[in-house]
């Protein structure tokens, strides 16, 4: 089954359940960026995950945007530039970008 | 996005049938585009349906710029599928190889004593000869079909099916004195030198494959190629008449 697949999956339950749901897409990747576009994280309001939108260094941002836009239901547009020294840091490949868009369940 | 939508993402992969979410970064309005409809706010928009089409065919989401507005192409298409006919020695390496390369993997052989799930741990196996299998899972352009069985009375019906669709690639294992005299039986049959061709036989790149493991390689790097080259054609410029 494939990524994107199985968190939509994950994130129906959660719906089904009855909980606030949000759902974070890459949309654009500039240079070597961990992730191809289409990769999502899907988030419920308890800040659980599933799925991926980098190798683990913009998963904590994503999710405080995606449970803000749980409350407020506006979509949202991240940029996210990952610097060499970062990339270092954070063990990825260096000098990626992603563009990442992250919208409520409604 | 909407409830709906999700559910509607999740019913198209249950069928096997491609999808794109196609979403307005400014407000979220959405819309999925089959290849025969869509539905939702932006379905009206031609230029996105028309965009959301070509991005399914080279099955790559993506961002572009229609009227100004930003737009995300999600694109949901069904995993390649591989039909292994012939639960075989060497589909016993070609299964789960493929499934690793996430294929998703069916075995077809109507013999009892091959067709087992013990020979085929986590693979589907269907108990049944091919041209029925086939009619019933239904041949599509993300499917290859494999033949392994050496016997033309199960090869041969395969074969002949898989012709009739569209799937990407049929390969059939067999020396080329085996694919020669199949190729006589088939033009009785009314199978066309052009039709035929698109068989691949003896099937897999010519690596020296010796054991059943080593032909399955063979076997997956061909169609490895093969898939990939027809998405590289599908995603080329298209050249302007002149």
């Amino acid at each position: 089954m494939s990524d994107a697949l199985e968190v939509l999956d994950q994130v129906g339950k959660w719906k089904a359940s009855g909980k606030g749901v949000a759902v974070a897409t890459v949309i654009t990747t500039w240079g070597s960026s961990p992730r191809p576009v289409g990769s999502q994280l899907g988030v419920d309001d308890a800040g659980n995950m599933v799925g991926s939108v980098s190798g683990g260094c913009i998963e904590g941002a994503v999710v405080k945007e995606a449970l803000d836009a749980i409350k407020d239901g506006k979509p949202r547009l991240l940029d996210f530039g990952v610097t060499d020294e970062q990339a270092w840091d954070v063990g990825l490949a260096c000098g990626g970008k992603v563009q990442v868009f992250v919208e409520k369940v409604n | 996005m909407k409830a709906e939508t999700l559910a509607a993402l999740q019913d198209a992969r249950a069928k096997r049938r491609a999808v794109a979410l196609a979403t307005r970064l400014s407000d979220a309005a959405e819309a999925l585009i089959y290849r025969d409809e869509a539905k939702g706010d932006l379905a009206g928009d031609q230029a996105i349906v028309s965009a959301a089409r070509r991005a399914m065919d080279i099955g790559k989401s993506e961002t572009v710029d229609i009227g100004g507005a930003k737009i995300f192409l999600n694109v949901y298409v069904p995993p390649p599928r591989l039909i292994i006919v012939g639960a075989v020695h060497i589909a016993q390496s070609l299964a789960p190889m493929a499934a690793m390369l996430e294929f998703d993997v069916t075995v077809v052989d109507p013999r009892g004593a091959w067709a087992t799930t013990q020979r085929f741990p986590g693979v589907r196996v269907i108990r049944d000869w091919a041209d029925e299998a086939f009619q019933e899972m239904g041949l599509d352009v993300s499917t290859a079909v494999v033949t392994l069985t050496h016997d033309p009375k199960l090869d041969d019906p395969a074969l002949e099916s898989a012709l009739k669709s569209d799937v990407f690639y049929i390969g059939a294992l067999g020396s080329k004195l085996t694919h020669a005299k199949r190729k006589e039986r088939r033009a009785q049959a009314g199978i066309t030198d052009e039709m035929f061709a698109r068989i691949h036989g003896p099937i897999g790149l010519n690596i020296g494959a010796r054991s059943p493991a080593e032909i399955a390689v063979s076997i997956l790097g061909q169609i490895i190629e093969v898939r990939a080259r027809r998405l590289e054609a599908l995603a080329a410029p298209k050249v302007a008449a002149a």
